[in-house]
């Protein structure tokens, strides 16, 4: 039996109590949030922050964002994984000053196939119909990026819009990066 | 292996004016093409074992005093692909106003009662055969800012994480025979050819005697591409 996609709809300004109870302080268990490591997780400790803007440069208050992300050796986590690092992540924009995001995570390995250090991201909000697909890339780490086949097939002139910025801060490593939804630095969204 | 594209002849677009906060919210570059790899195609696993014993009963799962007011539903389907193929164990997430039509979001603050009995919150696995199951009451309809008169129909928002991050899908399901349906930029945001597919079916079949209505909502994620998508 053959059949056609469900279409996506909003996630709407709501979800925040089955999707990111834990955050925003309801009676749920979250089963993904924005703390992605624990003590054992091998791997350089990131912090990475920032916030989604809209076209007005407004800060988006009801955004969820999603990180899919390969372990410090380039591994994506299958069921198997027994050591509580499970690769996903997910934070609201409801909680933090200014609206931001925050992941708590390890800075991911090189891919097999050669891929430079990445996070996958996906967004979603009130105002946006279907999710959107993007790319977190380290600033730290231009010759790899600049090999990257991803990045590569990015017009050269957006190509920074997928680039955090690192800093070292007295409470370990923070990547910046914003989200544009729109504008001159709209960022770069994949159609995955 | 990889996942066929998704499908934008029955998706909605990213920018739909009608539905005014997508003007400042959608992007304005078309997407960029990409060559799914590993990346796109894992995704995190949960299975049952990450489920409290009455996530999937939202007329259970929040009382404090009582059972929660208002119609109570069983809503069920199955979660298969594009080709036919049922997608088990998958995560199933729900969320819904309760049925006086207000959510316990702490940003709601439409002049509709609580339900002190009710949250609104669920979440169920699908099982070896894509089938999925949970409980709650039948949300209200609710006003919201979007034009004049606004109101949303009744809905449930469900989230599937599905096999991969590419098969990833929040939607919303409808109940049949809606008049604000045809009034709704949400759901008129959808394809016309693809609208129906988010409207349940009531079923007496499923229905459950002298306990709760039964509603039907099968969910299609992308299936698996037969050869590798060439950009």
């Amino acid at each position: 039996m053959s059949s056609e996609q469900t279409p996506s709809q909003t996630i709407g300004p709501y979800f925040a109590y089955t999707l990111t109870p834990m955050q925003y302080g309801y009676n749920f268990t979250s089963l993904a949030g924005p703390r992605m490591v624990d003590e054992d997780t091998p791997g350089e400790r990131i912090r990475v922050t920032g916030q989604v803007l809209d076209g007005d440069g407004a800060p988006v208050p009801d955004a969820m964002i999603e990180v899919w992300q390969a372990d410090a050796a380039g591994c994506y986590p299958d069921a198997s994984r027994q050591d509580g690092f499970t690769g996903f992540g997910r934070v609201g924009t409801g909680t933090a000053p200014y609206n931001r995001f925050w992941f708590d995570t390890i800075k991911p390995g090189t891919t097999a196939d050669g891929q430079a250090p990445h996070l996958n991201v996906m967004v979603f909000m009130r105002g946006l119909l279907s999710h959107l697909y993007t790319r977190i890339y380290f600033s730290d780490e231009a010759t790899l990026n600049a090999s990257d086949p991803v990045l590569g097939s990015v017009d050269e002139t957006r190509r920074q819009t997928l680039i955090a910025k690192r800093k070292e801060s007295p409470g370990g490593t923070v990547y910046h990066f914003d989200i544009h939804m729109q504008g001159d630095a709209e960022t770069v969204f994949f159609d995955v | 292996m990889t996942f066929l594209p998704r499908d934008w002849d029955n998706h909605p677009p990213l920018i739909f004016s009608d539905y005014q906060s997508t003007n400042l919210r959608g992007p304005t570059q078309p997407l960029v093409p990409i060559q799914q790899r590993g990346c796109e195609t894992t995704g995190p696993a949960f299975g049952p074992q990450h489920l409290g014993p009455l996530d999937h009963d939202l007329t259970r799962n929040a009382r404090v005093n009582g059972q929660p007011l208002g119609e109570r539903i069983v809503v069920t389907g199955q979660v298969r692909d594009e080709n036919g193929h049922p997608i088990p164990h998958t995560l199933i997430e729900v969320w819904q106003a309760n049925a006086a039509g207000r959510y316990i979001h702490v940003v709601d603050n439409h002049d509709a009662p609580l339900d002190p009995n009710f949250m609104g919150a669920g979440r169920c696995v699908s099982d070896e055969n894509g089938k999925y199951r949970f409980y709650t009451v039948k949300p209200g309809a609710y006003p919201w800012k979007n034009h004049h008169n606004a109101w949303r129909p009744n809905h449930i928002h469900i989230s599937l994480l599905g096999p991969a991050m590419a098969t990833r899908l929040v939607t919303q399901m409808y109940f049949p025979g809606d008049p604000l349906l045809e009034l709704d930029p949400i759901f008129q945001g959808a394809p016309a050819v693809a609208r129906s597919r988010l409207v349940s079916r009531f079923s007496l079949e499923v229905t459950e005697p002298e306990f709760a209505l039964g509603y039907v909502f099968d969910i299609v994620l992308r299936g698996k591409a037969a050869t590798p998508v060439q950009h």
